[in-house]
């Protein structure tokens, strides 16, 4: 005879993203599903998330580096001096935020099947996405360490603790939007459609392609808070900051108080979007069975 | 005895959503919203059902009488509008054989993805990995993609994997029909075995016969009611007579 000494409880209510946290295993083997299906059946395999970045950092690169005079050269002063590693940091960034997020969005409808007959926390599915598109990120990153020490780099701890700060604030970001989109997607597919429009945005509102001072110079001190206040704007000056100046000769500078206030605050308003979506998405999950 | 699944009063309407077009919707706004925009239908109507520890129940009824909502209400997959429901122990669904299974992946990778799913550990998965894999009879099989697998092999590794769960409360839902029929026999015979264990057991099957020889007892569901609640034979016997 089975006895268990548990009490009666609810099933199906659910513990929020701390439920994630006891589902590690069942976390761990949906990434290591996720990162084995990617490339099936193709012959460059995981070398595909080196070559789709370096090839966008080339066409950037000859399009606005030099096309449009961004970097800096003899005959252009004004231009930024290691555009192509100023451009680069901030890409692989913008790559990670893009990939998590638009597969997080997707990934409680695209698990409909599982959703709608057993039931597992479903937090893990945005929240594997996004570890996914981290585990993408880690070539990217290394190339772009490689391009940093052929440019005589030497960052101090300082400027690498920020990278890694820069980096947990657009993960947060990422699964506080993927949580909030993802249930969203459930009810209305518009939201995924929202979703892409918004990535396409988060390229260009941040200073990615362009520097920092140029915005400042057309947007006036007040208007230019308000383009700080962009989590990912911070984010991107915090790589700028932890792998572009270092191989410059530092006359360029990343924005005022980056470290002080903002890289702070970007942190809270990242930690904020991670709470509210996390709330919509408990409030909403009790709902995805029958809707989905 | 003690209390394995407790449901109180529960009610679930699902809405028929008839259009969630912007146009339809502001048409139905402009013109003084005139109707419902929904439609809306009782799957549960205040259910009520309490099983013991060391039951096994049937839920009978023709298709659309409730008879999955009930199941999916009592696994947590949906959430009741009205009433409670509350379980003892780990409860386990097979509520579709292979619902987690990934084409692309290895039958090994899918036995501890699926394990994972149905809420195994890692030991758990390792230490009746063995088990798990004799009795789908999958063999030297096991490495390779289960899209190569004919749908006997993938139906029966399937079923392994949650038979090898362990729960205490098990929800089986319409997949006895699994295999040929050795196999078949064989799944019975497991079932059996897990409800001689003392394991609560909730089937939902079209399956007369089959419920009969595995369930002592017999809940007959009609439109989202409880029509009648008792032995088994007699349960069968109202079906039969509808």
């Amino acid at each position: 005879m089975i006895q268990t000494n548990d009490e009666l409880v609810r099933p199906g209510v659910s513990g929020g993203l701390a439920d994630v946290v006891r589902a590690r295993f069942l976390l761990k083997l949906l990434v290591r599903k996720e990162l084995k299906v990617r490339y099936r059946g193709s012959v460059l395999g995981l070398l595909w998330s080196y070559v789709k970045p370096g090839v966008q950092f080339i066409v950037f690169y000859v399009a606005l580096g030099v096309f449009m005079g961004l970097e800096q050269s003899p005959t252009n002063r004004s231009g930024l001096p290691n555009y192509a590693i100023y451009l680069f940091s901030g890409i692989i960034l913008i790559n990670f935020f893009t990939e998590a997020l638009g597969n997080a969005s997707r990934s409680i409808v695209g698990n409909g099947g599982l959703i709608k007959k057993i039931y597992l926390p479903r937090q893990l599915f945005p929240v594997a996405s996004v570890w996914v598109s981290a585990v993408h990120f880690f070539p990217q990153l290394v190339i772009l360490l490689i391009a940093c020490f052929f440019n005589g780099w030497h960052p101090s701890l300082l400027q690498l603790a920020a990278a890694a700060v820069g980096f947990v604030i657009v993960a947060l970001l990422a699964t506080g939007l993927g949580l909030l989109f993802g249930a969203a997607n459930v009810y209305f597919r518009d939201s995924e459609n929202f979703v892409d429009m918004l990535l396409m945005v988060a390229t260009w509102a941040s200073p990615v392609m362009y520097a920092w001072t140029m915005v400042q110079a057309k947007l006036g001190e007040t208007l230019f808070i308000v383009y700080q206040l962009n989590p990912i704007t911070i984010a991107v000056e915090t790589f700028h900051y932890a792998f572009w100046l270092p191989t410059t000769d530092e006359s360029a500078s990343v924005p005022p108080n980056l470290l002080t206030i903002w890289v702070p605050v970007a942190l809270l308003m990242s930690a904020a979007i991670l709470l509210w979506g996390q709330l919509t998405f408990r409030r909403l999950e009790g709902h995805f069975a029958q809707e989905l | 005895m003690t209390t394995a699944i407790e449901v109180k009063d529960i009610s679930k309407q699902f809405v028929l959503r008839r259009s969630r077009s912007i146009k339809e919707a502001f048409v139905w706004l402009i013109t003084g919203r005139k109707g419902d925009l929904t439609e809306k239908f009782h799957a549960l109507k205040s259910v009520d059902l309490e099983v013991q520890q060391g039951e096994t129940v049937a839920l009978l009824g023709f298709n659309g009488s409730g008879k999955s909502t009930l199941l999916k209400h009592i696994s947590g997959v949906m959430i009741p509008d009205t009433g409670s429901v509350r379980t003892r122990g780990r409860v386990a669904g097979l509520i579709e054989v292979g619902a987690g299974f990934h084409h692309d992946l290895s039958g090994r990778d899918n036995v501890y993805l699926n394990g994972a799913i149905l809420g195994m550990t890692e030991e758990q998965i390792n230490d009746r990995f063995q088990s798990i894999v004799d009795f789908a009879e999958i063999g030297q099989f096991i490495d390779t993609e289960v899209k190569f697998y004919s749908s006997g092999m993938y139906l029966r590794l399937a079923f392994s994997v949650a038979v090898h769960t362990e729960p205490e409360v098990f929800l089986v839902d319409e997949i006895l029909a699994v295999g040929d029929e050795p196999f078949q026999k064989k799944c019975i015979a497991k079932i059996q075995e897990l409800a001689a264990e003392g394991r609560t057991l909730v089937v939902v099957s079209h399956d007369l016969n089959l419920v009969s020889r595995i369930c002592d007892r017999g809940v007959l569901l009609d439109h989202g009611e409880v029509i009648f609640d008792g032995p088994i034979n007699e349960a069968v016997a109202k079906m039969r007579s509808q």
